[in-house]
C-alpha cells in the first residue's frame, strides 16, 4: 500500500519522500525506524497504545449522521468521523500518544514539536504531561497570535513554548526551528513531528498512528451502514487526519477519497495553501512532494484562514495518491470554510475547527452531487473551540463586506 | 576557507567581499545560495539567507554577478546550495550554468543519498568538484558512500547541530584518523569555526577550515558601520588565513586543492 518502489530505498512512495536532509539527522532517523519498527512488532507496545488511545484519549470517536447537514445538501447522506471528540479536541492526540511512548521506549527524556493552529502542540504537551517527558513546542508569532488560547493551554500543561519570528511566522518557519533544534539535541531529544511531512519514517510513523481512524471508521461504516461508503471527506493540510482516515480505504475501490485543501482568497500564488492542486514536486522539510515554490525553488508564501492548514507543502503519500489517481483533491475557500463553519453548527450543533469545515464545505458539494441511497462520510478532524475568536473576526469584517458590497456593488460576490 | 551568503549585505557586495577574502589569504570561498528554509543553518546564516531573499536576490542574479567577478579572482568558487534549489532548476540545467558562471564546485547540504547519483553524474560532466555532507556520527558504510559520491574533497562537519559560532575548538582527531582510512579525499571541516585559534586547531588534522557565521557577523558589523565590506573580509579572514597556513606549513600537510 505504500508504493515504495524497488532502488530507491525505504520511505518513497513512488517517487515522492525520501529524506532531504543535512547528514547530522540521518542516524538520528535510522535509530527512529529501527526503534519504530520494533515498537510495531511489538504486542506490548500495541497494547499500551491501545490502552491509552482507550482510557485516556477516548477512543473509538463516535460516528455521527448528519441528517440536516444531509438535507442541505440535497444529495447522499453525510456521516461525521468524530475526531473532534478525541481528548483536546482533535485528531492530533492519536500520533503524539504513540510517539511519546516511543520516546519513552526510546529513552528519550526530552520533546520538542512544532505546531501550526496549536492543536499539534497541545496535543504533544498533554501527553508529555501524561508521561512525565519535558516539552517544548515551536511555534510561529503569527500563529501564537491566532491562537493565544492554545498558547496558554500548552503552558499550562508544563509545555514551554518558543515563539519564532523568521520567515513568515508560521508553521512552516516553527517547522524549521524544530529541525534545528533536534539537529543539535538529537541524543536526549525526540522530536514529535505533527504532520506526515517530513525525512522518513516521519511519514510512515504518523499514517500508522492516525490510520486508528479510518480502522475505526471503516468498522463503524461496515455495522451502521451495512456496507463501504461511497465517498471519504478529508481536509488536507500536511495531510495527517486524511491519511489517517484514507489509508484503511485505499485498498477499496468503491470507495472514492477526496481531499480538500485550503483555497484561502484565490488561485494566485501566496493567497492559498493548496500545494496538490496548484503546487510543483519539490523538497521541503526533508521529503519530496507537491510543494509551493517559486520557480527557483524558494518556498512561497501561503494564506488560509485556518492556522492548520497554513502550509506550503503537504506528505508525500498524499504526492503519491494524486499522481496514482487515488485520491482526488480539491480547495476550499476561506469564504466557503467559514460558510461551512456556521452551517455545522447551526444544523448538527457541532461547531468545527476551520480546518475541518474545509472538509465540510467540499462534502457538502460532493453528497449533493450524489444519490440518497449513497453514504459520504467527512473527517471531522477537530473542534472549534479555538477558532470561535478569529471566526468572529472573520465573520464580522464579512458582513461588514457583504452590506458593503451590497450597497454600492450588488453584482459583486 | 570562507564561506558567504551571496546577496547579504547586498548582491553588487559579492565582488568586493570576493576579492577581500583573496587578498586576505583564503584559498577558496564557499558561496551560500540563498534559501527560503536553511534548516541546517544557525540563527546568523539563516536571517542572512532571510535578509537576501527579502532584497530580490535570485539564483539567476547569482550567477549573472559571478560570471562579471570570476575574471578578478584566481580562487576556486564553490557554491553550497539546497537540493531545493537545485531540483527545482534542474540538477542537469543548473549544474551547468554553475560551470558556466565560473563556478569550480558546489556542496549539496541536504541531498538524499539514495537519488544523488544523477547529480554526481552531471558535476563529473563538467569537472565540478561536489559534496555532500559527513557528519560527526556517520556510520563507517555509509561515510563510503558520500566518500565515493564525493568529487576532489569532503566537507566534513565538525560539530553535531548547526552552523553557529562556538568557544571551543571542535576535536577532529579522531574522526578525521577513520575517514583517512577510507578516502584520499583533502578534508574540508566547517560548523561552528570562528576564531584563529579553531582554525589552527582543525587544521592539525583537516586540509581546510570553513568559516561561515564569524564572517557573516563580521560583514554585518561592517555593513553596519558602513565601512568598505572588502577591506573587512581582508581583515576578518587574513589571521585566520595564517593560522591556517602556519599551522599547515608547520605539520607539511596540504591544502586543498580544487580546480
Amino acid at each position: 500500500m505504500s508504493g515504495a518502489s524497488a532502488g530507491l530505498g525505504d520511505g518513497r512512495f513512488g517517487a515522492f519522500g525520501g529524506r532531504y536532509v543535512p547528514e547530522t539527522l540521518i542516524t538520528a532517523l535510522e535509530e527512529l525506524e529501527l526503534a519504530w519498527n520494533e515498537a510495531r512488532a511489538d504486542p506490548e507496545f500495541e497494547a499500551e497504545v491501545s490502552a491509552c488511545l482507550r482510557d485516556f484519549v477516548g477512543r473509538p470517536t463516535a460516528f455521527t449522521c448528519a441528517p440536516r447537514l444531509s438535507a442541505r445538501a440535497g444529495g447522499a447522506m453525510i456521516w461525521l468521523k468524530r475526531e473532534d471528540l478525541a481528548h483536546t479536541g482533535a485528531h492530533k492526540i492519536n500520533n503524539t500518544v504513540g510517539q511519546v511512548l516511543l520516546a519513552r521506549r526510546m529513552g528519550k527524556k526530552r520533546i520538542i514539536a512544532e505546531t501550526g493552529a496549536g492543536q499539534h502542540g497541545v496535543a504533544t504537551a498533554t501527553a508529555c504531561a501524561r508521561y512525565g517527558l519535558a516539552c517544548e513546542v515551536y511555534m510561529g508569532t503569527e500563529d501564537a497570535r491566532r491562537q493565544s488560547l492554545n498558547v496558554f493551554r500548552m503552558k499550562l500543561l508544563g509545555a514551554e513554548v518558543h515563539e519564532v519570528d523568521s520567515g513568515s511566522r508560521t508553521l512552516k518557519d516553527a517547522t524549521n526551528e524544530a529541525m534545528r533544534d533536534w539537529m543539535g539535541s538529537v541524543g536526549e531529544t525526540h522530536y514529535i513531528l505533527g504532520s506526515v511531512v517530513g525525512p522518513h519514517p516521519f511519514p510512515t510513523i504518523v499514517r500508522e498512528l492516525q490510520s486508528v481512524i479510518g480502522v475505526e471508521c471503516r468498522a463503524q461504516c461496515l455495522k451502521v451502514l451495512g456496507g463501504l461508503p461511497d465517498a471519504v471527506v478529508a481536509c488536507v493540510g500536511g495531510g495527517s487526519n486524511a491519511a489517517g482516515i484514507f489509508a484503511p480505504f485505499v485498498t477499496d475501490a468503491t470507495v472514492r477519497l477526496i481531499g480538500v485543501e485550503a483555497g484561502g482568497r484565490g488561485d494566485q500564488p501566496g493567497q492559498h495553501a493548496a500545494p496538490l492542486t496548484f503546487g510543483t514536486p519539490g523538497v521541503l522539510h526533508g521529503s519530496l512532494s507537491y510543494v509551493l515554490q517559486d520557480r527557483e525553488g524558494q518556498t512561497s508564501n501561503v494564506h488560509s484562514c485556518s492556522a492548520g492548514l497554513d502550509y506550503p507543502g503537504v506528505g508525500p503519500e498524499h504526492a503519491f495518491w494524486k499522481d496514482s489517481g487515488r485520491v482526488e483533491y480539491m480547495v476550499a475557500t476561506d469564504a466557503d470554510a467559514l460558510e461551512a463553519f456556521q452551517s455545522l453548527s447551526r444544523l448538527e450543533g457541532i461547531i468545527p475547527a476551520l480546518e475541518t469545515a474545509h472538509a465540510i464545505s467540499s462534502a457538502v458539494l460532493i453528497a449533493g452531487a450524489m444519490p440518497a441511497d449513497q453514504h459520504v462520510v467527512v473527517n471531522c478532524s477537530g473542534r472549534g473551540d479555538k477558532d470561535v475568536q478569529e471566526a468572529m473576526r472573520l465573520l464580522e469584517a464579512r458582513d461588514k463586506n457583504a452590506s458593503k458590497a451590497g450597497r454600492v456593488s450588488p453584482a459583486r460576490e | 576557507m570562507p564561506f558567504v551568503v551571496a546577496g547579504h549585505p547586498a548582491l553588487p557586495q559579492l565582488g568586493p567581499i570576493l576579492r577581500g577574502l583573496e587578498r586576505g589569504g583564503a584559498d577558496a570561498v564557499e558561496i551560500g545560495i540563498p534559501f527560503s528554509d536553511p534548516i541546517a543553518d544557525g540563527p546568523l546564516i539563516a536571517a542572512a539567507m532571510h535578509d537576501a531573499l527579502e532584497l530580490g536576490v535570485t539564483v539567476d542574479g547569482i550567477l549573472s554577478e559571478v560570471r562579471t567577478i570570476r575574471p578578478s579572482l584566481e580562487m576556486p568558487i564553490l557554491a553550497m546550495v539546497s537540493i531545493s534549489i537545485v531540483d527545482r532548476l534542474g540538477r542537469t540545467d543548473f549544474v551547468a550554468s554553475l560551470a558556466s558562471a565560473g563556478f569550480d564546485g558546489l556542496i549539496v547540504p541536504d541531498a538524499d543519498l539514495n537519488v544523488v547519483a544523477p547529480l554526481v553524474e552531471a558535476a563529473k560532466s563538467h569537472d565540478l568538484a561536489f559534496s555532500t555532507l559527513l557528519a560527526p556520527d556517520t556510520a563507517r558504510e555509509r561515510a563510503i558512500v558520500i566518500a565515493s559520491m564525493a568529487r576532489e574533497f569532503i566537507y566534513l562537519l565538525a560539530r553535531k547541530g548547526l552552523t553557529g559560532e562556538h568557544r571551543d575548538a571542535p576535536d577532529l582527531r579522531d574522526r578525521i584518523a577513520e575517514i583517512r582510512e577510507i578516502t584520499d579525499l583533502p578534508l574540508a571541516a566547517g560548523f561552528g569555526i570562528s576564531t584563529p585559534e579553531h582554525v589552527k586547531s582543525v587544521v592539525r588534522d583537516a586540509d581546510a577550515a570553513i568559516i561561515g557565521s564569524a564572517l557573516v557577523r563580521a560583514i554585518n558589523d561592517a555593513a553596519r558601520s558602513g565601512d568598505d565590506l572588502g577591506d573587512a573580509a581582508m581583515d576578518f579572514i587574513s589571521p585566520m588565513a595564517s593560522a591556517a597556513h602556519g599551522e599547515q606549513g608547520a605539520s607539511g600537510s596540504g591544502r586543498v586543492h580544487i580546480d
